[in-house]
């Protein structure tokens, strides 16, 4: 028995897992504290024809850090660094798109300036672009991944800015707000995330990508001799994340009808950064594990959602959230596991002195 | 005389000196009808920078030893919380409060410190959970903006003005104005002076560098690699906390949305500075003038009046974008003539 739960400890899954599980229960006592029927948390209801639910919340509420969280892993995994830009080129895309969309200059609009495809499409190839300047950076100019990303950071934001003149741009069309709102009962947030992760699981579970990204990850120079473009395979890992970027920052947009560019995305790319590093994955590059992550980024909106419903404010949250994650990295740490270790060997040692 | 020696290191700092210069004339030029040929322009962007000029220096010192502090930023903002708060609230006299909040810098950088260099942490995950506490600690100690007024010494020191005995200029009404300094610019220029020595002469500054360049070899020569990681990062949350005493002196107030992304500006400071992310190449005095040049485009920007403040940002950036590359360029010079 204890040497099997010894092996699921040791898993990779077994810490994203196990935090997600403390937060339902945490979520649970609350609701008994509060008189509420213990099990509230995970009940779905359907009202006015809508999904409703504690649990539907997260998953929608966290699509953007989820669908950010996929290409992350991919650019941790394979440069050993952090993108850093993802939150900025989220904006970018919402000024992009909704400047298109509702024509430069104009602010508040209820007709499409061009067809809603091309604003998206248009909006998708920026992002596309910056990941790809990213990613030329990094893979071909050597910079460390960080400085390089260091640039969109700043300029992404401003950018998106320009573009909508500095101001905030709606486009109160309701086939653009659908993207944010509701296929039927369920939010569609929800479905691009699911197809986001879909796709990303099959791309890599189908062909050899993930291998090709580990590897280069573990040692560029190895496998550059073993024959694997390393440069390119870093390159694609950032148009991967650019693509995610833009993909959140469609969702996020959508939800607001409108180019909000001060805020959409603001410090969500620590989010994606901790998701990843929640989810069991070394920030330093080499084995990833996608569902890892994934549970991570839907693990802090958990997070952040029951610290609301505890009434704790959204300025405040941080506070909780910094301890929960030095807890987590430090149970995790070198240091630690050695201490654990030491510790169980004393107990054993103890265990057999009493047993002669 | 000593010959200089100009390597690739030396090169990407002259070419920084010689950028800023340009560019100031470039504005002394331009606009020389809106005042930017006066010398109180130049000092007005050290004293809208001297918070900067203070936690860009621990910044660097950081990215000497190839750690990174992306939480200075937020240190900040709580530093000026908790000045606004202890003043009004609290009613605690300001010099009281400037050594608590050194205190708490201290104690903040020890927690970090120890997460990195003997947990072994990234420094990128444990700062950035520094982030998270500090700007969360900022609303949980008050969720309003709150502006100093009550503090005497406070309002004293904030409004002092250190005048220069020349370069005046006479108003439109005649009046002879004297450029003027704030005391957070001498502060912020004590502390760089204090971060040059100490880089340049102390057996803590060289076993920076040589943390920086090779952590292995560094405790194969006997150093400390995990004490100096340690110091350093106390370092740059006391240098932080200075700078926020400075900030705070600059803006009066304590707001939870401060200083938001200061420490990338920290960073960027330094890395136009030539401060190597990797660790081991740089130097205090490139991080002030890259400060001086942030300080100098959002002038400018400012100066134009018709461009919009994200033009600073995307300037910024491209210039940014600029001396990476050039560093990427001269480290593979140097790796292709070994």
């Amino acid at each position: 028995m204890m040497s099997k739960l010894k092996g699921l400890t040791k898993k990779q899954l077994f810490l994203p897992v196990f935090s997600m599980l403390l937060v339902m229960l945490l979520n649970v006592i609350y609701d008994i504290a509060c008189g509420h029927a213990p099990l509230t948390f995970f009940t779905i209801a359907v009202k006015n024809g809508i999904l409703y639910g504690r649990l539907i919340d997260i998953l929608n509420r966290g699509t953007e850090a989820a669908i950010l969280a996929i290409g992350m892993t991919l650019v941790v995994s394979s440069s050993a660094g952090t993108d850093i830009s993802v939150g900025s080129v989220m904006s970018l895309y919402g000024g992009m798109c909704c400047m298109l969309l509702a024509g430069y200059g104009n602010v508040n609009v209820s007709n499409y300036a061009v067809p809603l495809l091309v604003g998206i499409g248009a909006g998708l190839l920026t992002t596309c672009v910056c990941g790809l300047f990213n990613g030329f950076l990094v893979a071909y100019m050597n910079i460390q991944p960080m400085v390089a990303t260091l640039i969109l950071w700043s300029a992404g934001r401003a950018i998106g800015l320009l573009l909508c003149n500095s101001q905030i741009v709606y486009v109160r069309v309701p086939s653009f707000q659908k993207i944010g709102g509701y296929v039927g009962p369920i939010p569609t947030p929800i479905i691009v995330a699911a197809a986001c992760i879909l796709v990303a699981s099959l791309v890599l579970r189908m062909t050899a990508l993930g291998t090709y990204i580990q590897s280069v990850g573990i040692n560029k120079k190895a496998s550059r001799i073993a024959g694997f473009n390393s440069a390119k395979i870093i390159l694609l890992c950032y148009v991967i994340c650019g693509l995610c970027a833009g993909l959140a920052g469609m969702v996020a947009t959508s939800r607001i009808y409108s180019a909000d560019t001060n805020n959409i995305g603001l410090n969500l790319e620590m989010d994606a950064i901790l998701a990843v590093a929640l989810g069991g994955n070394s920030l330093g590059g080499g084995k990833f594990n996608l569902a890892g992550s994934l549970i991570g980024a839907y693990t802090i909106q958990a997070i952040d959602t029951t610290l609301l419903s505890l009434g704790v404010s959204t300025a405040q949250s941080p506070v909780f959230k910094a301890v929960i994650v030095i807890m987590i990295v430090v149970i995790q740490s070198a240091p630690a596991k050695e201490f654990f270790k030491e510790l169980s060997k004393k107990r054993n040692a103890g265990k057999g002195a009493a047993s002669v | 005389m000593k010959k200089l020696k100009i390597n690739s290191n030396t090169l990407l700092l002259l070419i920084t000196i010689v950028l800023f210069i340009v560019m100031y004339a470039a504005g002394c030029i331009v606009y020389a009808s809106k005042g930017f040929t006066h010398l109180q322009t130049f000092l007005n962007i050290l004293i809208n920078n001297a918070g900067l000029i203070c936690v860009a220096s621990g910044t660097t010192c950081v990215m000497l030893t190839g750690g990174i502090d992306i939480s200075v930023g937020s240190v900040v903002a709580m530093d000026c919380m908790i000045m606004a708060v202890g003043i009004e609230r609290w009613g605690w006299s300001s010099p009281v409060l400037m050594l608590f909040i050194l205190a708490i810098g201290l104690v903040f950088g020890l927690v970090q410190g120890f997460c990195i260099a003997y947990l072994d942490i990234q420094p990128f995950i444990v700062t950035m959970a520094g982030l998270f506490f500090a700007r969360g600690m900022t609303a949980v100690i008050c969720k309003d903006q709150v502006s100093i007024v009550s503090d005497k010494i406070f309002t004293a020191l904030a409004g002092y003005k250190i005048e220069l005995p020349f370069g005046g200029y006479v108003n439109k009404k005649g009046t002879m104005l004297m450029p003027y300094l704030r005391i957070t610019v001498i502060v912020a220029l004590l502390v760089v002076l204090a971060i040059f020595l100490m880089l340049k002469y102390t057996r803590f500054g060289r076993s920076i560098y040589a943390v920086g360049g090779n952590q292995q070899s560094a405790t194969l020569m006997g150093l400390d690699v995990k004490k100096t990681r340690l110091k350093v990062h106390m370092l740059a949350s006391f240098l932080a906390s200075i700078g926020g005493i400075c900030y705070c002196l600059n803006t009066m107030a304590g707001t939870t949305q401060q200083a938001t992304g200061l420490e990338m500006d920290a960073i960027s400071s330094a890395v136009i500075g030539g401060t190597l992310l990797t660790g081991g190449v740089g130097n205090v005095l490139g991080t002030l003038i890259g400060v001086m040049i942030n300080g100098t485009i959002s002038t400018l920007v400012k100066s134009n009046g018709k461009l919009i403040s994200s033009w600073s940002n995307i300037i910024t950036a491209i210039l940014l974008c600029f001396f990476i590359v050039l560093q990427s360029i001269f480290a593979r010079i140097k790796e292709a003539s070994k």
